[in-house]
């Protein structure tokens, strides 16, 4: 993995920069359209018939009566359509022998999980749809459901019976095989006689990515391409899946991600809801659009997370660490979705963490169940690792009785050790978690917080005070084609772009990833006027539509700016290189002579020179070009990166635990974070907020619960608890950059970090507050009921599964059928 | 999502709401503010055939004074019940917890009848109506008549309104100088309590000598904590007696076990949140 040599001009004037997003003024004002929006001529409108049973073979299916209903089109089953359906591809088959159900989008026979479309109602109107879905008649034989993650494991129930089992993939690295490090029970057995053995078992549980805009579909079967727009943040992949699956040949298809509100990993996807409005539009040769609501997409757009770590990590008395052992039970959920199968794998790489383990090994048992099938969520696969060696660090440090700050100082890369090559076998480029940490602990008041919460253990003060600490990093700038190849994964990880320059001096810049909120316009903007010295204001990127940026492999993973935006450099670097032999021939001098700074084209010794509009006027009218070069100064650029990229930053945290109640309170959060070269400060902070809120909402309120029948009961935002402003508190944010070398930009991913690092280090703030009473672990979320019997003792000691059971707020006269167990009190 | 359909009427008078209930039956719905409604009808729990809006029918808002009571309209808003003067000076707790009641968008389409007719026992506005010895005014084909809060509430969703009524006003005894507390347990902002706590005491002399306590969410109806009441009677506004009072507070209650706790959680909740809420209320 080499090294990228020429830095940036560091006198470059729009990197760096606050400037405001481009693309706000459209989306906050609602001048946009998103799929919803979008109303063809004769567009018709679907509702999905979903089955309530989380395991059920589908007896019949009468849809006379919802046929017969006004306004309706047509009502179909997965039978009706057949194979012109497709099929929900399985991207990353982990292990050539993975057992993986074909995901039917409709299927005809078997439902398996509870919120699966049987039955498809096409009407002239959405509320004629949704009004005769309900006259769809379907019978239904409940068969068992497999709904607790480790009894599936052992298959005591199976998900998909004719599979034989549950068990999809088994999945191991180990560091003595691979060639990486040394043999991990050797080092756990010598830990047991003569050192430190932590054997702890953590749950991470099931999430939902809730994103703000519900998912929406609308296909256009009347063109010569079938146009498709969907809510997706994976356009191009999308276009190759309906191509692959429906046998429509891929030059005819026409995918189109409009303004996409949020996405997190949730709308990396090929979901049955697309594949089905693409198949019935075919079919009637008519527009179509599908809007799910606000309860469908809880209930079935994919999860995320979901997993049971088992961990055994073996030190020195002194704390120095000598072994990680990782065992992980991972739910897939219904199916082996998109990338779902591989989501655990990603964190096989990152256990490890910035510290030097000697010996390492990795095992995975990636398992189905009849629930909804889970895939990215945000940070995917290293949020878990991140918590699970976060907390462990924690845990060392109060076996060893230091700080855990000191136990991390003891076994982390310094920086003089960069470039690093890890126990997992990758390289860290570059890195200093060293003065990360110092900033942070500046700034936190990590000395006064200490002294506090020593005087209030002393004081047996009802409020305790707990510190956590997470020094994490992460991989991301998705991802390297061949380690994909290594990998099974399906596809490649290059980006592509190209820059077209318009005959006045404008520039239209085409990328393949695909913004849903991160903001590219605008800072990709920076990068472009910096780099080709134009106005800031004169550059347009172009995202999100196959037939304008053809090719691309779309956003996810943190990859954008290190991948796609190192996609851009080089294809703006063509340009630069186009235009120099049109501008010696302009200015009668040579092309060796030709220097270009700031948007000029000058003649090295002399004053002359022209701008980049000149020569980008000089290419479209032609009269006056050299001979043998042509009237384009366009140019494009495919980037496949040579590493991943490695983000990394010092999370602390304050929290308030009541230990009458159990309640936690956030007192105070810092966070310095290393991504290296920030183009746009502004855009950073806001995806530090937004992922630091998302990572603690992990520890402290959201989970997926569902009940013993299979049925989501977090299945509105009144059980599902996202947490609002009013929840949170100011972050005190800041950054220790050290340049990136995998990118001539010296960038690194920031879409991840915030969410990757915050659960542990707010967990392990909780745990440290009450470890004195005798406390090593609240399982997530810490909701004060699990504080509070951890500290009373009053059975579960912190890691009681949630009552699956909702309050429920609305009347039965009104209709709501609640199911919290009123009547017999404790249970 | 779209509600099935239905006929919507907007009468302007009581007296045209009755005669629509009394038309209608039990295919009609009341909306009030719509925010438990609307998420009902919009998710299909309920299909009525008629919605009669109150929104229409101007005596139904506000607040007044007579004699020693408040008389608060049903229509009244969250929002206009707790910036309302004399509800601060007259009834302090239903401004508490009217501040901590969900959100403002929802405290300003809400609104206090609408709270009350739907029962919902983890409502905020039930235990301090009860604190309070609120009394429901009525009225029905036959005309009105008033109950008082203790008979008000009488299952999990379900009062003293019967079929073809609607509550037009609640009369709150004035409880001036009265101490007010509302101590609502949440995990985030805008959530329903998972347990509440509703206090009104009247310290003389630093000892106790009135003291209403309403539980929110430990039963199916909101919840006076009697024995609670009669034991701080008396007391000094001190830590210890009102914690001794308050480890009574779960007497007689039902609470429920759902995903934001068990009942035994509950229980332990309610005799904490009820010694934090008389303290407070005491101002001690
Ligand atoms: C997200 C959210 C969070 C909330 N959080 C809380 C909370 O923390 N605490 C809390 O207490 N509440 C909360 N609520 C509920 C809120 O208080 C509502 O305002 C209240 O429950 C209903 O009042 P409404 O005026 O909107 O009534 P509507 O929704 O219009 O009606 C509710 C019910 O009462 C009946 N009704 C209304 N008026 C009358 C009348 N005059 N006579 C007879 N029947 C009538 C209706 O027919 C219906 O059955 C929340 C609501 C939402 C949507």
């Amino acid at each position: 993995m080499t090294a990228v040599e020429d830095r940036p001009d560091t006198s470059a004037k729009e990197i760096g920069r606050d400037r405001r997003r481009k693309e706000d003024q459209r989306l906050i004002t609602g001048r946009t359209r998103w799929t919803d929006n979008i109303a063809l001529p004769g567009m018709l409108h679907m509702a999905m018939v979903r089955s309530p049973f989380a395991h059920a073979r589908i007896v019949s299916i009468d849809t006379e009566a919802a046929k017969a209903s006004e306004n309706v089109v047509t009502v179909l089953t997965g039978a009706d359509l057949g194979e012109a359906q497709g099929v929900c591809i399985n991207a990353w088959a982990i292990t050539t022998d993975q057992v993986a159900p074909t995901h039917v989008p409709m299927p005809t026979d078997r439902v398996a999980f509870a919120g699966e479309t049987v039955a498809v109602v096409v009407a002239r109107t959405m509320a004629a749809a949704r009004d005769a879905a309900e006259l769809v008649d379907v019978e239904y034989d409940e068969l068992p459901a497999a709904l607790d993650l480790k009894k599936s494991a052992a298959d005591e129930v199976l998900a998909h019976p004719d599979l034989g089992t549950n068990k999809s993939a088994f999945w191991k690295f180990d560091s003595e095989e691979a060639g990486t490090g040394g043999n991990v029970d050797q080092a756990i057995e010598k830990a047991r006689g003569d050192g430190i053995v932590i054997e702890r078992e953590y749950r991470q549980q099931r999430l939902i990515p809730a994103f703000m805009e519900p998912r929406s579909t609308v296909v256009d079967p009347t063109g010569e391409q079938i146009t498709m727009w969907s809510a997706t943040q994976i356009p191009h992949i999308l276009r190759f899946a309906l191509a692959a699956t429906t046998g429509v040949p891929e030059s005819k298809i026409r995918v189109i991600a409009p303004d996409v509100g949020g996405g997190f990993g949730g709308k990396l996807q090929q979901t049955p809801e697309e594949m089905i409005t693409f198949a019935v539009a075919r079919r009637l040769g008519k527009p179509v659009k599908y809007t799910e609501t606000r309860s469908e997409s809880l209930m079935t757009a994919h999860h995320g997370r979901d997993q049971w770590q088992k961990l055994t990590l073996s030190a020195e008395k002194d704390g120095t660490v000598t072994g990680l052992k990782v065992e992980l039970t991972a739910d897939l959920g219904a199916y082996v979705s998109l990338v779902g199968g591989g989501v655990p794998v990603l964190g096989a790489f990152m256990f490890n963490a910035i510290y030097k383990f000697p010996a390492y090994q990795f095992n995975c048992q990636t398992v189905l169940t009849n629930k909804t099938w889970t895939d990215a969520y945000r940070g995917a696969g290293r949020p878990e690792a991140t918590y699970a060696i976060e907390r462990l660090m924690d845990e060392l440090a109060a076996e060893v009785g230091v700080d855990p700050l000191v136990v991390r100082e003891k076994n982390w890369i310094t920086h003089e050790e960069f470039p690093f090559t890890t126990v997992a076998g990758l390289e860290y480029d570059t890195g200093n978690y060293e003065a990360a940490t110092e900033k942070a602990k500046a700034s936190f008041g990590y000395d006064d917080l200490r002294a506090e919460q020593k005087r209030r253990r002393e004081a047996g003060d009802r409020i305790q005070l707990g510190i956590g600490v997470s020094t994490f990093t992460e991989m991301c700038g998705l991802a390297p084609s061949r380690v994909l190849g290594q990998l099974n994964y399906g596809a490649g990880g290059w980006e592509y772009a190209s820059v077209r320059m318009l005959a006045t001096g404008k520039v239209e810049i085409t990328t393949g990833t695909s913004a849903h909120g991160q903001g590219h316009e605008t800072a990709f903007s920076q990068i472009v006027a910096d780099r080709l010295g134009v106005a800031f204001e004169d550059v347009e990127i172009l995202h999100g539509d196959t037939q304008v940026s053809h090719r691309g492999l779309d956003t996810y993973g943190s990859r954008s700016l290190v991948v796609g935006g190192e996609a851009l450099v080089r294809a703006a670097d063509k340009v630069i290189e186009k235009a120099k032999p049109i501008a010696a021939h302009l200015l009668e001098a040579s092309v060796d002579d030709i220097e270009f700074s700031a948007g000029r084209f000058g003649v090295r010794g002399t004053d002359q020179g022209l701008a980049m509009a000149d020569i980008a006027m000089a290419a479209f009218a032609a009269h006056n070009l050299p001979d043998g070069v042509e009237a384009s100064l366009d140019s494009d650029a495919t980037y496949d990166p040579v590493n991943f990229n490695y983000p990394h930053g010092t999370h602390l945290c304050a929290m308030e635990v009541d230990t009458e109640t159990g309640g936690v309170l956030m007192r105070k959060y810092t966070c310095v974070d290393d991504i290296g070269t920030v183009i746009n400060p502004m855009i950073v902070e806001g995806q530090v907020h937004g992922g630091l809120a998302q990572g603690i909402a992990q520890a402290l309120w959201e989970e997926a619960v569902y009940d013993d029948s299979g049925t989501l009961v977090s299945g509105s935002f009144v059980d599902y608890l996202l947490p609002t402003s009013a929840d949170t508190i100011s972050f005190d944010v800041q950054h220790n950059s050290t340049a990136s070398t995998t990118n001539t930009l010296g960038t690194k991913g920031v879409g991840e970090a915030g969410t990757i690092a915050s659960t542990p280090a707010v967990v392990n703030a909780v745990v440290d507050a009450i470890r004195h009473l005798g406390i090593n672990d609240i399982q997530m979320p810490c909701t004060p009921e699990r504080v509070w019997r951890a500290i009373h003792d009053v059975g579960g000691s912190g890691t009681t599964d949630t009552e699956g059971a909702a309050m429920p707020h609305f009347d039965e006269s009104t209709g709501m059928q609640g199911t919290t167990d009123r009547t017999d009190g404790a249970s | 999502m779209i509600p099935t359909q239905f006929e919507y009427l907007a009468p302007t008078s009581v007296e045209d709401a009755l005669a629509a209930l009394a038309q209608h039956g039990d295919e009609a719905k009341v909306i009030a503010g719509g925010q438990s409604l609307l998420p009902v009808l919009r998710m299909r729990l309920n299909a009525p055939e008629v919605v009669i809006d109150l929104g229409g029918i101007e005596g139904l808002r506000g607040v007044r004074e007579d004699g020693d009571a408040l008389v608060i309209g049903a229509m009244t808003t969250h929002h206009a019940v707790l910036h309302d003067p004399l509800v601060g000076q007259h009834a302090a707790l239903l401004v508490k917890a009217e501040h901590q009641l969900a959100d403002a968008q929802i405290r300003h389409r809400g609104t206090i009848g609408g709270a009350l007719a739907h029962a919902d026992p983890a409502g905020d506005l039930g235990a301090p109506s009860l604190a309070l010895g609120a009394e429901f005014v009525i009225a029905g084909p036959g005309g009105t008549r008033t109950v008082a809060a203790d008979d008000f509430f009488v299952d999990l969703f379900e009062t003293a309104i019967a079929e073809g009524e609607l509550l037009t006003e609640i009369r709150v005894p004035k409880h001036t100088g009265w101490g007010a507390h509302y101590e609502k347990f949440v995990r985030v902002a805008h959530q329903w309590p998972i347990v509440a706590v509703a206090a009104a005491v009247r310290v003389e002399g630093g000892t106790i000598a009135e003291a209403r306590v309403g539980l929110t969410n430990m039963g199916s109806t909101p919840l006076r904590a009697r024995a609670v009441e009669e034991a701080l009677v008396g007391q000094p506004a001190t830590e210890d007696a009102v914690a001794t009072a308050a480890a009574r507070a779960a007497e007689g209650t039902n609470p429920p076990s759902d995903l934001n706790g068990a009942a035994d959680y509950r229980t332990h909740l309610a005799k904490v949140l009820t010694r934090r809420a008389v303290l407070a209320a005491a101002g001690a």
